[in-house]
């Protein structure tokens, strides 16, 4: 699907033999994305994606899954939907590799504070149980 | 010599020359990020310390529920209107969910005939996405005005934990803010589109930068959607 709307995208592309993005990117010979060449196809494409993976994820209350199967589907489709809008509207997927780092590599560090206060909002929780009456 | 120097140095020179150096010397990054236009590469910075604000915010919401022992409002049924005498779960978040990645598609659509150098298509798109940012605004206006009438405060609720009104409002209230200063500033470069002000500079720039905050913008909310509202 990305592949696709690349090669759309970058007809200059298309005679080499089908390059990698990032690498195209990396060896610092990728021209600035030139965002003319971008048919208007490519996004109606992509709003029609972000409408699925929405309706889905809306089916997914709509149905009352639960428990772990929720969780993945949700997280799942979250996760297609954020990476279609930085990836294709943001023209995160052609920009250079210094940028692309400097804007995805810091919310990494958000990984170490959500496990942190997980374990913490655990322990607050038990001892409300154990030691408040329940918090009551 | 050194009076060449000074020579130099003396001529008379206003703040705005002053400030324009100032910026000259400091404006590093057009060698970092090569090819990126500046602007753009500030707003990149900037939607990353948003990215941490909002992280913040739902990491908060997060230990707060996680910690909790009362029970946690059903979003589904707290959010479920009654269309037709009958109840259908969260169909207001839902459509406010369709109206912003709708704007983002119109918005897609005009930063790439702005990079055509089509006024008018562009401007057009960007008026369409301002219009379904203040749709989406005024359906959460709606939204607000409906359980704050239930009786949801940010210190307490009818429906459970009473930390579910501070989330809800602080969460969904900040993503509002953000919606409303884009709708203003989308209408703001849109006149500036119409009246052929990036024509004569030749960049059109300005309409890619508003773009990347109102992807942003649906973003931030493809995230409450999954936290807040759906789990």
């Amino acid at each position: 699907m990305t592949h696709d709307a690349t090669s759309h995208a970058h007809p200059h592309l298309a005679p080499a033999p089908a390059p990698v993005l990032a690498d195209a990117d990396h060896a610092g010979h990728a021209p600035p994305a030139d965002h003319a060449t971008h048919p208007i196809g490519v996004y109606l494409k992509i709003w029609g994606y972000l409408f699925v993976l929405s309706t889905l994820s809306y089916l997914v209350d709509f149905f009352h899954v639960q428990g772990a199967a929720r969780w993945l589907l949700i997280l799942t489709f979250m996760l297609l939907k954020a990476g279609l809008i930085v990836a294709i509207f943001m023209h995160m997927a052609w920009e250079r590799m210094a940028l692309i780092y400097a804007i995805l590599v810091p919310p990494l560090a958000l990984g170490t504070l959500i496990l942190l206060m997980w374990i913490e909002a655990d322990y607050v929780f038990w001892t409300r149980i154990l030691f408040l009456g329940g918090g009551e | 010599m050194a009076t060449a120097i000074r020579n130099d140095a003396d001529e008379p020179r206003g703040p705005a020359q002053a400030l324009r150096e100032f910026t000259d010397d400091w404006a590093g990054d057009q060698e970092t990020f090569r090819h990126v236009h500046w602007g753009k590469a500030m707003m990149w910075i900037f939607l990353l310390s948003d990215t941490f604000i909002f992280s913040s915010f739902l990491v908060s919401y997060m230990t707060m529920r996680t910690s909790v022992t009362a029970p946690w409002p059903n979003a589904s049924e707290v959010f479920a209107l009654t269309i037709g005498g009958q109840s259908i779960p969260l169909i207001l978040i839902a459509i406010m969910t369709f109206v912003l990645i709708s704007s983002s598609g119109t918005m897609a659509m005009a930063v790439n005939f702005g990079y055509r150098r089509r006024r008018g298509p562009t401007a057009a798109l960007m008026v369409a996405t301002a219009l379904f940012g203040a749709t989406f605004v005024s359906m959460q206006a709606f939204e607000w005005t409906k359980l704050i009438r239930e009786g949801v405060r940010p210190w307490t609720n009818p429906f459970g934990a009473e930390q579910f009104g501070a989330c809800f409002f602080m969460i969904t209230g900040f993503h509002g803010l953000h919606v409303s200063v884009g709708v203003i500033m989308l209408l703001i470069v849109a006149s500036r589109v119409l009246r052929g002000h990036f024509d004569r500079s030749g960049d059109y720039s300005a309409v890619e930068i508003a773009g990347l905050y109102w992807h942003f913008v649906d973003l931030v909310w493809v995230f409450i959607f999954a936290f807040f509202y759906l789990w």
